[in-house]
């Protein structure tokens, strides 16, 4: 054992710059992660079987990720679906301490999200520090949106009459989120906590190039007691998933975001069923730099909120 | 004895019909360019009401144009508690008007009076009343510091409310800035031309309310016309759908009140003849041409036996007839084509299997007429408990369990309302809290306010329409 | 078409039982139950119709002095309105009867001899119900005596609301043996039973105990028949009336004042309880001022001409 230790601290530098470019032949092989997908709590395989090849921001091979299929895509939302029950009637409080977990959990992986930028999106250490930084604080940020959005949002309406009339927002069900295909962390957690913090469910196709930050977060949100199916993550195409899942009639909601081209063509779609649908906005393109703004305020969950409201006669 | 009640028909002398209604474009009335015109009926007795231009492509073009200066030079800039001062005008002048506008609107649609003239046009005043006060207040509404109207806004609404979906359309369009080209349904055009007349009357300013009559064509003209801001439609889920797809794409906003099968749940504590009222509101109002129609009764199975009994007994005094007789309550069709729809639908639901039960009802004999039905052994399964027939007919389904109702009350594509009755407080919000919908009415149905957001989930359209909520569909 | 039965009676009569009944009735939400009455109010009532309800509502109405200050005067002059409400117009209906306070049975009946009004009593220590029970008694068994055709009682609102079915129900039932053939109405003033669950229990229990008509007040207290409350009264009727086949009547009294209001209570009852209710022997109406109010009414529909006060007699 103690020999083992020795040997590795003396190997580190070796290991984590990847080997295999000459020199003496490190003591110990690293141990490289397969990246898969993150689909109802667990981490499966695509069930094609299929993977792709993941380049640094230089072209430099970082791994193979699991290439998701459309049959992926359907599993995922009913994933998504059987998790919605349970997701969304969990009090406010406790869907806010889990996000705040998430926080927690990413702020202890820091030095792996920040190398992960560094190294697959060509970051500056204090780039991609900041990236980090800013995308921790965003799950600290929706952790407190949620036992505050109904309040916001909702509220009592004095109607002309004896009734007791109250609005509150309710989720919308089961949101399909491209996410930015340019902004693989703090873009994929701005996109992806709004929904959840709102007690919505996600399936979420990552960013093509940049996928594996996302299934690097599926770890962190898994050992975080976010209940499975939650959040669904798919690494792969947005041009083979998109259409799918714009047309699933069991979606109930559309983040066009990572849509690119496409976006026109998945709202035609989404309008079958009358999803939901939320635009690529500004920045929809952009990287990282393009999500920092601090306070996005309501803009990201109200559109996948439903008003309720609820009418009773007030009398003895 | 028997005691009758004699006619009591409203008197038509406070309206005065015109032969020929031309497109109101820009603060005038004006001919359409394809010089087409179509009749409107009184679906009471199938008798000409009116002949109405039929707006063609040209003349969106038009209505846009003018939409768009009227925006551009008046009405963006106008300081907002003068748009605001204009609202408020138009409600005053609605509700000085409102007995001949009520008459008008049963003669159009063939509801009764007793509706247009206690339900209709008290709501339509205050719409207007109500978001009048908006205009200068939009800062506080929650939706950012300094939110700006879209720009012009196309509105198509439906025949079953003709003149209050215009103001669930005009008045928080107004409020928030925005001027608008409306469309009526070719059916029921001619309130929205007496709420021109108001227009005028109230000196607003030529080109913010534009109204183009017409059909589909016109509609289809005036929601893909590339120089609007906004859609804002009422109507069927299939056209919502069309309207969505073409909207796809643009950079406009949407929003789609559609259809809906609403769940009337009654549990078994229920308050059970005030529960009968609201299952008889719930479906008969306005013919059951009501988009948020509590057209499935779910019925706890241990209660199924009393009430029904309960509830025929209700419908069979129902009084159907002459629309502008002030004992009516349930009115006219609003036409040969939905009559036929309601006709084939419930033909269906009894070669389904349901028992069908009318009360003795004689039905006039010129007009559009469907007695009350009620539709007995309906599952989920059956058409008539899926597919929104949109008339007096009530598919009644039983259920066991809390758990049970409300799985089958969001058992539906649809989502915009449901109705709880019981008199247990915990069960209650336990059922609301559970049901996908837009609108809960409990041991309460059919009610509707200007404070109160109404709109719906999945199927049933997207957007808010009425309190706060609704002014986010015209503010960027 | 009848409706069925909401709850059986209880085979033993306890308190107990009583509760288990009363409190298994379904509830009565107020506001559906104003809105359903507001809705009713809105029937137009004209011409023929209108003609016919006056009638109607004459011959139900209970001519009624009740008052401290009452005399055999006040009383025969009240019974000779009752005889002849209108001196020129014989085509007249007569009224249902007279309701006066038990020492002065003696004279309404003498009064009214050869008119075929009857007399009603309102007896057991009316209005507070406060006495005795053999003091109510007496007081029954006495204007019964003294020729009432008709008893008009009040519950023990205090026992009511403190949950003690049973003495109100014995007490009912005891009144109704002292009433003999004299038929008994049951005063349950809702205005103090405030709530319409209350109303609709009450209705119930006095039907159970035997009450010929339920009544819904006093007069002495506000608010006295209210549209709401004659609704609950009248489906409290209507549903034993489908469970067990016994008819009993219901009274509105206190509060109606004018013909519009008249009306308004028959169109509750034609739709509510149905047509078979529109007669004197099963809706009355307790009432005054409300009785000139209907003859100018009729004076209008009959000479199309809008009447004077000056042209009725005051009582």
């Amino acid at each position: 054992m103690a020999e083992r230790r020795n040997t590795r601290r003396a190997a580190k530098g070796a290991a984590e710059a990847g080997g295999g470019t000459g020199g003496p032949a490190p003591a110990r092989l690293a141990v490289r992660k397969t990246y898969k997908l993150y689909l109802g709590g667990a981490f499966p395989r695509s069930e094609s079987g299929r993977s792709y090849p993941v380049t640094s921001d230089s072209g430099r091979h970082l791994a193979n990720a699991s290439l998701a299929s459309r049959k992926d895509a359907r599993d995922a939302v009913s994933a998504a679906r059987k998790a919605f029950g349970g997701w969304s009637t969990r009090t406010a409080y406790n869907r806010g301490q889990i996000l705040y977990r998430v926080a927690e959990v990413l702020e202890g992986r820091r030095d792996q999200f920040t190398a992960q930028a560094v190294a697959a999106q060509g970051l500056s250490r204090a780039e991609a520090d900041r990236v980090v930084s800013a995308a921790v604080d965003r799950w600290v940020y929706y952790a407190g949106w949620t036992d505050k959005v109904a309040q916001v949002l909702g509220g009592a309406n004095p109607v002309s009459g004896p009734y007791y009339n109250h609005s509150a927002p309710e989720p919308t069900g089961v949101v399909a989120v491209l996410a930015p295909q340019n902004a693989p962390l703090l873009g994929l957690t701005s996109v992806v906590a709004p929904v959840i913090a709102t007690g919505n469910t996600a399936v979420v196709v990552t960013s093509e190039t940049a996928p594996l930050a996302a299934i690097d977060l599926a770890e962190v949100l898994a050992t975080s007691d976010l209940p499975g199916g939650v959040v669904n993550l798919l690494t792969g195409r947005v041009p083979e998933l998109g259409p799918h899942l714009a047309a699933h009639a069991d979606v109930n909601a559309l983040d066009l975001t990572g849509a690119g081209e496409l976006a026109a063509e998945f709202e035609r779609a989404a309008a079958t069923t009358l999803t939901r649908v939320l635009r690529p906005g500004p920045g929809a393109d952009g990287g990282e730099e393009a999500w920092l703004d601090p306070d996005p305020g309501t803009a990201r969950m109200t559109p996948f909120l439903e008003t309720k409201t609820v009418w009773h006669p007030v009398g003895i | 004895m028997i005691f009758e009640y004699a006619p009591a028909p409203e008197s038509r002398s406070v309206v005065t019909l015109r032969e020929t209604y031309e497109l109101f474009v820009d603060g005038a009335f004006t001919p359409a360019e394809g010089g087409e015109y179509l009749t409107t009926l009184n679906p009471a007795d199938e008798t000409k009401l009116a002949q109405v231009a039929v707006a063609g492509a040209a003349d969106v073009d038009r209505a846009v144009a003018a939409a768009r200066r009227a925006y551009d030079t008046v009405w963006s800039r106008m300081p907002a508690a003068e748009r605001g001062k204009y609202l408020f005008r138009i409600a005053r002048i609605i509700q000085e008007r409102s007995r001949e506008l009520a008459v008008l609107e049963s003669m159009d649609n063939g509801k009764p009076i007793k509706e247009t003239r206690d339900v209709d046009l008290p709501l339509v005043a205050a719409h207007f009343f109500y978001h009048a006060g908006w205009a200068d207040k939009l800062a506080h509404a929650g939706l950012g510091p300094d939110p700006r109207p879209l720009g012009v806004a196309a509105q198509v609404i439906p025949w079953n409310f003709p003149l209050l979906m215009l103001a669930w359309k005009i008045a928080p369009a107004l409020a928030t800035g925005n001027t608008v080209v409306l469309k009526p349904a070719e059916t029921t055009p001619l309130t929205a031309l007496a709420f021109a007349e108001i227009c005028q009357e109230a000196d607003l300013p030529p080109g913010v309310v534009n109204i183009l009559t017409g059909a589909g064509e016109t509609g289809r003209a005036l929601v893909e016309h590339p120089g609007t801001d906004k859609v804002a439609f009422t109507g069927s889920t299939e056209v919502g759908r069309q309207i969505a797809r073409a909207v796809a794409g643009t950079d406009k906003r949407l929003t789609l009140e559609l259809g809906g099968k609403g769940a009337n749940i009654v549990y078994d504590d229920a308050a059970i003849d005030q529960a009968v009222e609201g299952i008889v509101s719930g479906i008969f109002f306005n013919q059951g041409h009501v988009c948020c129609a509590g057209s499935r009764l779910l019925v706890q199975e241990s209660i199924a036996e009393e009430l029904l009994p309960r509830l025929k007994a209700r419908i069979s005094r129902l009084r159907l007839g002459d629309p502008l007789d002030k004992n009516t309550d349930i009115g006219a069709i609003n036409s040969a084509a939905q009559l036929e729809r309601i006709r084939e639908l419930t033909d269906t639901g009894e070669a389904e299997g349901a028992e069908r039960w009318s009360p003795a009802c004689d039905l006039p004999q010129s007009g559009y007429w469907f007695a009350p039905t009620v539709l007995t052994g309906v599952s989920q399964a059956h058409r008539v408990a899926r597919e929104e027939i949109f008339g007096p007919v009530l598919s009644v389904l039983t259920f066991r369990t809390p758990d049970e109702a409300v799985a089958k009350a969001n058992n539906t594509p649809y989502g915009l309302s449901a109705g709880v009755w019981t008199e247990k407080g915990s069960r209650m919000l336990w059922t609301a809290e559970r049901l996908r919908a837009g609108v809960i009415w409990s041991n309460t149905f059919n009610k509707f306010d200007p404070t109160s957001p109404f709109g719906g989930y999945k199927e049933s359209g997207y957007g808010r329409e009425g309190g706060r909520h609704g002014l986010e569909a015209y503010l960027g | 078409m009848p409706v069925p039965h909401t709850a059986f009676a209880p085979e033993a009569t306890t308190n107990q039982a009583l509760r288990a009944f009363l409190h298994g009735l379904p509830g009565v939400d107020e506001v559906g139950a104003r809105a359903r009455a507001q809705d009713l109010s809105t029937r137009s009532v004209k011409t023929t119709a209108k003609a016919q309800a006056i009638d109607l509502a004459i011959s139900m109405v209970d001519l009624t002095t009740l008052e401290g200050a009452d005399t055999p005067g006040k009383v025969r002059a009240l019974c000779a309105k009752a005889a002849g409400p209108d001196p020129t117009d014989r085509t007249v209906p007569r009224v249902g009867a007279v309701c006066v306070y038990s020492d002065m049975v003696a004279t309404a009946v003498d009064a009214l001899r050869g008119t075929g009004i009857g007399v009603a009593s309102v007896a057991t220590a009316f209005p507070s119900g406060r006495a005795p029970m053999d003091a109510k008694l007496a007081d029954t068994r006495r204007a019964v005596a003294d020729g009432a055709g008709e008893i008009d009682m009040v519950i023990d609102r205090g026992a009511f609301l403190s949950g003690d079915y049973l003495k109100v129900y014995e007490e009912i039932a005891a009144v109704k043996e002292a009433c003999g053939t004299a038929h008994l109405k049951v005063i349950l003033e809702t205005g103090e039973l405030v709530t319409y669950d209350n109303v609709r229990r009450a209705s119930h229990l006095a039907i159970r105990a035997g009450g010929d008509f339920v009544k819904t007040s006093t007069g002495k207290v506000s608010p006295a028949a209210t549209l709401p409350v004659t609704l609950v009264m009248l489906e409290a009727v209507r549903d034993h009336h489908a469970a067990t086949g016994r008819r009993v009547g219901v009274k509105p009294a206190g509060g109606i004042r004018t013909t519009k209001d008249a009306i308004r209570n028959l169109v509750l009852v034609n739709e509510v309880a149905g047509p078979d209710w529109l007669t004197p022997d099963l809706f009355r109406i307790g009432a005054s001022s409300l009785l000139n109010d209907l003859l100018m009414q009729r004076t209008r529909l009959t000479t199309g001409t809008y009447p004077g006060p000056d042209y009725y007699t005051l009582d």
